[in-house]
């Protein structure tokens, strides 16, 4: 072996890689500097030689035992006698069901584990024991052999004369996997046009979020950020909510908006967007164009709104452009005007698809 | 048949009487076989470490899971009907929600211990993510996954994998606000995913999100699907380490060739056993004392509301991290929409970081060119490439960690949110290259000084000084012992360029690839401190006897610095200590001439 580098003590194996593997005796120019002590002789711990000290060990062990009964037991009691939620946040934030019932399982569980420990650390015995390794890998004799027994196999079956079984069965097999794959078809309905439209329509009166009341432009405030929804969520049919349970969060997951009042003269629409707001009012879908989270952490003074999961900002008085984070797009804009009645209603659903990017979507 | 002979063979017995478990013994052998196994695995050796205890923590922490979450679903519905509750808790009473969100409320409030239970199999999913973790860099910087454990090395990958997606369905469950909106983004990421997006959440939710459908899918794909696999994979995991037996650390009498440590009857049996019971009282004690997903608060998922501040369990702030600080690049072509802000941090890092993982073994064997079985562990210190890579993403994994939770950091400390996300853009590629350049110099300074305590002792901290004035520190060999464990590693073996003759004998493609991995495994290994040689040894220790041979004066004279050997005034008080009052001054004089 020569060095074909300058660093001494390095060894160098395979001529061109054609040698990898071998033997650890001849790695080195020096072998093993220093020869192997063997084991080092077993030292007996206080327990092995002091009587005192071992049955001082059993009694620890014998308590820690003893002491898990006694939780065990106090589980059972705080069970029966501690009522639970009357008093939710009584002691730590907790009932004090829950406070007593995790603390007397977790000493009793502690206990027999500390037990056990200290019984294998202090009273068996502590001579270590030497166990030889064995290669990994099967003898080259089982290695034949297993070889030669699956080429009977493999002859026997015939599979190899047979190609017309074999392929058969390869085919039989791969179609097998369109049942399978077919049988998963309805989990869910195809996307079509579903992500593309919301519940606004010309006219749909903008109302509170909570209330469900109609806003009027006097009562909002300059700076004011209102959490709003179309009005039919709160709308009955014969008795019946128009939307209710999931099918109102589908649609809430897509309609849900903000109204927001600026000063006219701090608003820079954008071409075509001269009149999509009532006297400062602008109207944006609530849901970040990031990954659809809610967005409500609104600026006064700089007019941004804050996605609180991947702070995404959008200027909402500039037509909602993405000034910092993970955001690709501009928030979606709700063109606004006012009823007959004076109450803020859109003019239309959304141009745009609100919410995350997708595939389809396009550069709309 | 078995007989009554006790155990240690001192006292025959006299009146052979009938023992019970012989006989249950006896029935179960003649019917399963059971003592051609047991023979060999009940005194089956394990090697003792602290470090081993890693992984059990993740096992015994699996099992605490299994039966924590069997008493979950004894109350759990996995339903998105709406109901309106009418349970303990005032502050929701009358409040609709869907079924799910109402029976956690009931077992937290109403389930004497379902509190304790929630949070117990809460905790126990955050330890067993956490242990995984922390047991996967163990045998990383130990270098326990080279041959012949790669495969287990990816079954253990795999189980890190499912892990984190059973805990991320575990915490959507209960369909509370914070778990829909981790749900939310969840649905975000795969309609991101180019071409088929759309269709993957729409069939994941049945339709639109949140649809009326995904708490029970999930719940099934939480409590048997993964589970299952988990169980069948901690399975093979097991078997694998019992056959080819745990790696050990290197020292007197432990060699490649055999394991040095007890035996599983009785003393593994009682301490892991043992340790079963501690990890399921301190997961019991966090249950009942530290609070966790406290899901009354957030009150019932509603796809317009989120909560500021919304942060997932821990092992999924990476994710989150990745998330925040991708800039919003978005492509379009053929009027389609390619969303790299979120296919880049949701899919793409992910996917590489977790493959270099997963085949790292292979990638090191080749550039090492080391096909050899390893039972002996590395200390971190001599495998410094390796182990500064695992420092550089310990680091990248840090600040992803923290930029996951940018907003709580500008919050509690008053910074600008915006420069904490500029600062991560950069630091994610700046600190790992630091961290690996520091950790692989710190390694190598730790390698040269394990080489000077072999090489000239161990500083005793006494300072002689000689007749003539000189300072020197005496220097006393180590054990033979501490010198053979410092010493049993071996040699790195460098990988040869391919010479002329390889060059024009194969393919030039092949050549290419032989030369690069020269290349590279000469970087792996380049400035690594191999260990002394015998020569080496012999030498320095000559030499220490020739520094303190006697001059022509007839005596020996101290160099300034240090010395090994034996000098004449050891152990007197040559130094001016005689006047310290611990030491013997009778008869001691120091030279006169």
């Amino acid at each position: 072996m020569s060095d074909s580098n300058n660093n001494p003590g390095h060894d160098v194996v395979g001529r061109g890689g054609h040698r990898p593997a071998r033997d650890l005796a001849t790695v080195g120019h020096g072998g093993d500097p220093i020869e192997d002590p063997g084991l080092h002789p077993h030292v007996p711990r206080p327990t092995d030689v002091d009587e005192a000290a071992e049955k001082r060990a059993e009694r620890q062990v014998a308590t820690l035992f003893g002491l898990s009964s006694v939780f065990a037991i106090l589980f059972v009691v705080a069970y029966i006698t501690l009522k639970i939620g009357d008093k939710p946040t009584l002691f730590l934030g907790y009932g004090a069901s829950n406070v007593a019932l995790g603390t007397t399982l977790g000493l009793a569980l502690l206990c027999i584990g500390v037990g056990a420990i200290q019984w294998a650390r202090k009273l068996m015995s502590d001579v270590e024991i030497v166990e030889a390794r064995h290669p990994s890998a099967s003898s080259e004799t089982d290695r034949t052999e297993a070889v030669a027994a699956l080429n009977q196999g493999i002859t026997d079956s015939g599979i190899g004369r047979r190609p017309l079984i074999r392929n058969s069965l390869l085919g039989a097999m791969g179609t097998l996997a369109l049942p399978l794959v077919v049988l998963l078809r309805d989990l869910g309905p195809l996307p079509e046009g579903d992500l593309s439209g919301t519940v606004w329509k010309k006219g749909m009166r903008v109302v509170n979020d909570v209330a469900g009341t109609p806003i009027k432009p006097e009562e909002v405030q300059i700076g004011q950020l209102i959490n709003a929804e179309p009005a039919v969520f709160f709308e009955e049919e014969n008795g019946k909510p128009k939307f209710e349970g999931s099918r109102l969060n589908q649609a809430k997951g897509k309609a849900a908006v903000i109204v927001v009042r600026m000063r006219p003269s701090d608003i820079t629409p954008a071409k075509g967007r001269e009149n999509w707001g009532v006297e400062g009012i602008l109207c944006y879908s609530k849901i970040c164009t990031h990954v659809g989270c809610p967005i409500s952490l609104w600026e006064q003074q700089t007019h941004h709104l804050l996605c609180p999961c991947h702070q995404s900002t959008f200027d909402l008085a500039n037509n909602g452009k993405v000034v910092f984070g993970p955001a690709a797009r501009s928030l979606p804009q709700l063109p606004l005007m006012v009823d007959s009645e004076g109450y803020l209603v859109a003019q239309r659903d959304f141009d745009e698809p609100v919410g995350p990017s997708f595939w389809e979507r396009g550069d709309r | 048949m078995m007989s009554t002979v006790s155990s240690n063979g001192s006292k025959p017995a006299k009146t052979p009487r009938k023992n019970p478990v012989a006989g249950v013994a006896t029935w179960a052998d003649d019917r399963l076989g059971l003592a051609s196994a047991a023979k060999k695995q009940v005194r089956k050796v394990f090697p003792d470490h602290w470090s081993f205890m890693l992984g059990e923590i993740a096992l015994w922490s699996f099992v605490i899971l299994l039966l924590t979450g069997t008493f979950l679903t004894l109350w759990f519905k996995p339903s998105m009907g709406e109901v309106v509750y009418n349970g303990s808790y005032d502050q929701l009473r009358g409040v609709s929600m869907s079924e799910a969100y109402e029976s956690t409320l009931h077992l937290s409030f109403d389930v004497r211990g379902g509190l304790l239970m929630r949070q117990m199999h809460h905790w126990a999913a955050m330890l067993f993510v956490g242990a995984m973790f922390v047991h996967m860099m163990r045998v990383f910087m130990t270098g326990a996954f080279r041959k012949p454990r790669e495969v287990n090395w990816m079954i253990g990958g795999l189980l890190l994998m499912l892990g984190i997606l059973e805990g991320f369905a575990g915490y959507s469950l209960p369909d509370d606000l914070l778990s829909g909106t981790g749900l939310r983004i969840a649905q975000g990421l795969m309609q991101a995913i180019p071409v088929v997006g759309t269709y993957i959440s729409f069939f994941a939710f049945g339709g639109e999100f949140p649809g009326d459908v995904i708490i029970s899918r999930l719940y099934t794909v939480h409590i048997l699907l993964i589970p299952g696999i988990l169980l069948a994979l901690i399975g093979a995991h097991m078997l694998l380490l019992v056959y080819q037996k745990h790696t050990q650390w290197p020292g007197p009498g432990r060699t490649n060739d055999n394991v040095v440590g007890y035996p599983m009857m009785p003393v593994y049996a009682a301490k892991a056993g043992g340790f079963f019971f501690i990890v399921f009282g301190v997961t019991a004690l966090m249950g009942g004392l530290m609070s966790l997903n406290p899901v009354w608060r957030f009150g019932p998922y509603n796809p317009s509301q989120v909560t500021a501040g919304s942060q997932p369990d821990w092992y999924m702030g990476v994710a989150e991290g990745l998330l925040r600080i991708m800039p919003g690049w978005e492509s379009h072509i053929f009027g389609f929409t390619i969303s790299w802000n979120i296919l880049v941090p949701g899919v793409i890092m992910p996917g590489v970081i977790y493959t270099v993982f997963f085949v790292y073994p292979f990638i090191e064997a080749w550039i090492t060119g080391d096909k050899r079985e390893h039972h002996l562990l590395q200390r971190p210190r001599n495998a410094p490439t390796r182990t500064a890579f695992l420092a550089g993403m310990m680091t990248l994994y840090g600040l992803l960690w923290l930029a996951g939770g940018n907003d709580i950091i500008a919050k509690q400390f008053h910074l600008n949110l915006n420069y904490i996300t500029y600062f991560m853009r950069a630091a994610v590629f700046i600190g790992p290259v630091i961290a690996f350049l520091i950790a692989r110099r710190w390694c190598i300074a730790l390698q040269r000084a394990d080489r000077d305590r072999l090489l000239h002792g161990y500083e005793t901290g006494i300072i002689m000084r000689s007749p003539e004035g000189t300072y020197a520190e005496k220097h006393l060999p180590i054990s033979t012992e501490q010198a053979f464990t410092l010493t049993s590693r071996d040699r790195d073996a460098l990988v040869a360029p391919p010479s002329d003759a390889d060059e024009n004998g194969v393919a030039n493609r092949k050549v290419k690839m032989m030369r690069l991995r020269s290349k590279l495994s000469s970087y792996w290994y380049g400035t690594t401190i191999q260990k002394p040689t015998r020569a080496e040894l012999e030498e320095a220790h000559e030499h220490s006897a020739h520094e303190l041979a006697k001059h022509e004066d007839g005596h020996q004279h101290l160099t300034s610095g240090e010395y090994n050997g034996d000098y004449a005034l050891d152990g007197q008080a040559a130094d001016g200590h005689q006047f310290d009052g611990r030491h013997a001054i009778e008869g001691d004089e120091l030279r006169k001439h």
